[in-house]
């Protein structure tokens, strides 16, 4: 079945977020969607799954012209949404959330036998078999979750499946197998609308590619036809200058020593990081990248080994000891743990500065526009609440946030998970130039290139322990090969 | 389902991720607290030279978690759905007028005093819930405007006890077999028949949705609008038949029997002391009568002993408290323990 939007346009609060969009979705293939910051992904697809309204335009499924009045409608013509954010239930079952508005009924009560049958069925049909349906969601990972996701959208019989940014939350080994379901979901003839800022996934999956920029149809073609730095000038209008900044000559004194710290997740950590050096920290999900910082900055501190700061022994058991000691950390989690949504630009980026110093408020935040203009967030002003920015300007908020305390030692988790290519640039430069001001940068990443491309050399984690250290330009190979524990002693 | 149809038949692995491992449930907690206070309490009471579970006491707190049983019941499920409903004190003495109003002593006229009565319940039970999903006002400002209304009417038109209801119905609200009154059986068969619609029905199943994530429902396909307004209705009716059991207790109507009991806060302090999550989404009747009976069972220790009243509320308000920490405490760990699987 194919599904055309044609001529979309919608406003909101009189600013035009799309201008006349046309998108073709055919079965079996792969529809890649890609576009800048505010481009209006997002909204498209809002308007594919009847969440909002076109105030113009068509959308016509098979050979009939329908109009989506709710999110069910869309449903009931065969569509189906998995959103960037989870949309899962943390404390139902995955059954309950895979039937979730759709419960089969029998007998006046719902057939709770059968949802949990349909459930198995499909996850085993994923290959997917370690996931109980009587679990409660909240005590499944992040990929497992992505896995209901699929699962629940494939449930309701879609014919279209539109993935918003599907690999943004997955770690390298679990994009393999998503890539793996995609292939299989369109050899059976499903429609996919495939919407990612990675180039690589892009060009992989997809055999059409649709770009969008600032809310208006660039260009619709084959992915054979395109070369990755065509797609790119369409994106962003011009063509990007090199990703990476170029690391500096030489770094500073040591900054962050550990010496055989270590906590319940994490053993034996030694290493340094010097003032004006990026170091990487790579590694699988679950081996203790996320765990090391989280113990740096007190959130589960170490129980065993040295911690010190520009030559001190430290102890910090709090987030609110690091954050006066100078220690930042931009979390992986940003919605989450990084931002107070529905505060405004102003008042999450002076959260940190308002909760560690003391003293009046208002006296101390002259400087904020200048703080906001060298991170390049681009809002309506101060006063906007953050939820309304895009991924790559709230990511910028957050840096904000660091920035206006003036830290020591940075530890940046996924700093670009979500974002597009162009704020990408953005955040990678500003990382080097806060490095360069004599900021000591730990940054972990689940993007290899990225990881390599920004560090001074990358330290790779293998289950709770550093399995090897790698000097700046090492291959991906490498690094995979330490972080899935092949190569110890090979490299180390 | 057509993409089914290949589905090798393979046989499911051993699941890494159990299903459930005993864990001391809010549910569970609140029974053995329960079981607990029985017991503390009967000693108590013994060393006081009484006994607390002879017929009387047994009928005591089951009569005292009758009302409150109800009318906690309903509020259940509008909590369960991410709501509240602080009317729910003023229409149980409304609900009592309309009742004994309408019976006027007159024993014909049982069937449509109660249905009247719950009509009436119902209606502004539906009230509640369109002001918040229509208008969008937040449910605790809606509900209470609601109250304030109802307030309103029954200051202006009653100043005492009114109306009467036969000496017929008066067997509901006395009638028991051995220490079980008749009225207590009710509100358990109507709390089975909530924890049944709650938990096995696709309205119930929504109300859970709603109640864990409303946007989550919306874009599932959940009539969200719909399923907070049900809540609300049902929690209304709930209410309605406690104030016609009140009604067949007192003999007559009265504007006041809900409020001076403090339905509406006492009911929402026995829904969280059951371990139902104040913001939606988790918990049930079950701890809910839970929570009734061990507030019923706190009341009648206190009375047996004749402890000053003052010292019984800050009993109650110290054990609604610990129960809440409590729950806070093992809910946490739960999150951290998910986040690492």
């Amino acid at each position: 079945m194919t599904v055309s939007l044609e001529g979309i346009t919608k406003s909101f609060l009189g600013v035009p977020v799309l201008r006349g969009v046309d998108l073709e979705l055919r079965a079996g293939e792969v529809h890649a969607l890609v576009g800048g910051n505010g481009a209006g992904k997002s909204t498209l697809l809002k308007v594919l799954a009847g969440v909002h309204r076109p105030d113009s335009g068509r959308i016509v499924v098979g050979d009939k012209e329908k109009t989506f009045a709710a999110p069910r409608d869309a449903q009931a013509a065969g569509i189906a949404i998995i959103h960037q954010e989870f949309n899962l239930l943390e404390n139902r079952t995955v059954a309950e959330n895979v039937f979730l508005g759709r419960e089969p009924v029998r007998r006046g009560q719902v057939d709770r036998r059968a949802m949990r049958a349909e459930t198995a069925k499909l996850l085993d049909w994923l290959g997917e078999d370690g996931i109980d349906p009587a679990v409660e969601v909240a005590r499944l990972s992040v990929a497992r979750k992505q896995v209901v996701e699929i699962v629940k959208a494939l449930s309701t019989e879609a014919t279209v499946l539109a993935m918003d940014e599907p690999t943004a939350a997955l770690a390298d080994h679990e994009v393999e197998l998503l890539y793996d379901l995609v292939r299989r979901l369109r050899e059976r003839g499903i429609a996919i609308l495939y919407v990612s800022h990675r180039m690589r996934e892009v060009f992989d999956l997809s055999q059409r590619i649709t770009v969008l920029k600032d809310g208006a149809f660039v260009v619709c073609s084959a992915t054979e036809d395109l070369t990755s730095d065509q797609l790119v000038r369409h994106m962003v209008g011009r063509p990007l200058d090199a990703l990476y900044p170029e690391r500096p000559a030489e770094v500073g004194e040591v900054r962050l020593s550990l010496r055989g710290a270590g906590n319940a997740r994490v053993r034996d950590l030694s290493f340094d990081i010097r003032a004006g050096e990026i170091v990487g920290l790579a590694g699988l999900q679950g081996s203790g990248r996320s765990a090391i910082a989280r113990a740096i900055w007190g959130v589960e501190p170490f129980t065993t080994g040295v911690m010190e700061l520009d030559g001190a022994p430290v102890r910090v058991t709090r987030p609110r000891a690091a954050v006066r000691k100078g220690i930042g950390y931009v979390t992986e989690d940003r919605k989450g743990e990084g931002l107070a949504l529905r505060q405004s630009v102003r008042d999450n980026a002076l959260l940190v500065r308002r909760a560690a110093l003391r003293g009046a408020v208002s006296r101390r935040s002259g400087d904020l526009a200048a703080l906001l203009k060298s991170v390049a967030v681009v809002s309506r002003g101060q006063h906007q609440e953050v939820r309304y920015l895009s991924g790559g300007n709230q990511q910028k908020v957050v840096l904000g946030k660091w920035l206006a305390v003036r830290p020591r030692v940075l530890i940046v988790d996924e700093p670009t998970r979500g974002i597009d290519v162009g704020a990408k640039q953005a955040v990678y430069r500003l990382l080097r130039d806060l490095a360069a001001d004599g900021v000591a940068i730990l940054m972990i990443s689940s993007e290899l290139p990225e990881l390599i491309g920004m560090s001074d050399r990358i330290l790779v984690m293998h289950d709770g322990a550093i399995a090897g250290e790698l000097p700046a330009g090492a291959s991906e190979e490498a690094v995979m090969g330490l972080a899935t524990g092949h190569a110890i002693g090979d490299v180390a | 389902m057509s993409l089914l149809q290949e589905t090798p038949s393979r046989p499911r692995r051993a699941s890494s991720v159990r299903a459930r491992r005993f864990t001391l449930t809010p549910t569970t907690t609140v029974y053995l607290a329960l079981v607990a206070l029985l017991i503390i309490g009967s000693v108590l009471v013994a060393i006081d030279g009484g006994v607390l579970l002879d017929q009387g006491g047994i009928l005591n707190i089951l009569t005292r978690s009758t009302v409150l049983g109800l009318v906690a019941i309903g509020q259940t499920m509008v909590i369960v759905t991410g709501s509240l409903d602080l009317s729910v004190a003023y229409l149980v003495g409304l609900c009592s007028l309309v009742a004994a109003e309408t019976m006027a002593g007159s024993e014909s006229m049982m069937v449509p005093g109660v249905l009247l009565a719950l009509a009436v319940a119902a209606v502004v039970g539906l009230i509640n819930g369109l002001v918040i999903t229509v208008l969008k006002a937040h449910a605790f400002i809606a509900t209470l405007g609601i109250a304030l209304v109802i307030k309103g009417y029954l200051e202006h038109t009653y100043t005492g006890p009114a109306g009467s209801v036969p000496r017929t119905f008066q067997h509901l609200g006395y009638d028991r077999i051995g220490p079980v009154p008749i009225a207590a059986l009710l509100m358990l068969l109507i709390g089975a028949g909530a924890w049944w619609y709650l938990r096995r029905t696709r309205p119930g199943y929504h109300m859970y949705a709603v109640g864990g994530d409303l946007e989550v429902a919306r874009l599932s396909g959940v009539r969200t609008g719909r399923t907070i307004v049900m809540a609300h209705v049902l929690c209304a009716v709930a209410a309605g038949l406690a104030g016609v059991f009140l009604a067949s207790r007192l003999g007559s109507g009265a504007p006041y029997v809900g409020t001076d009991a403090g339905y509406d806060l006492e009911s929402i302090a026995a829904v969280v002391l059951g371990g139902t999550v104040l913001a939606g989404g988790r918990g049930g009747v079950v701890g809910t009568i839970g929570g009734v009976l061990i507030l019923s069972t706190l009341d009648t220790i206190f009375d047996d002993l004749a402890v000053d009243p003052f010292f019984k509320d800050v009993v109650r308000g110290v054990v609604l408290i610990v129960a809440v920490a409590l729950y806070a405490r093992r809910q946490l760990a739960g999150q951290l323990s998910g986040r690492s699987a």
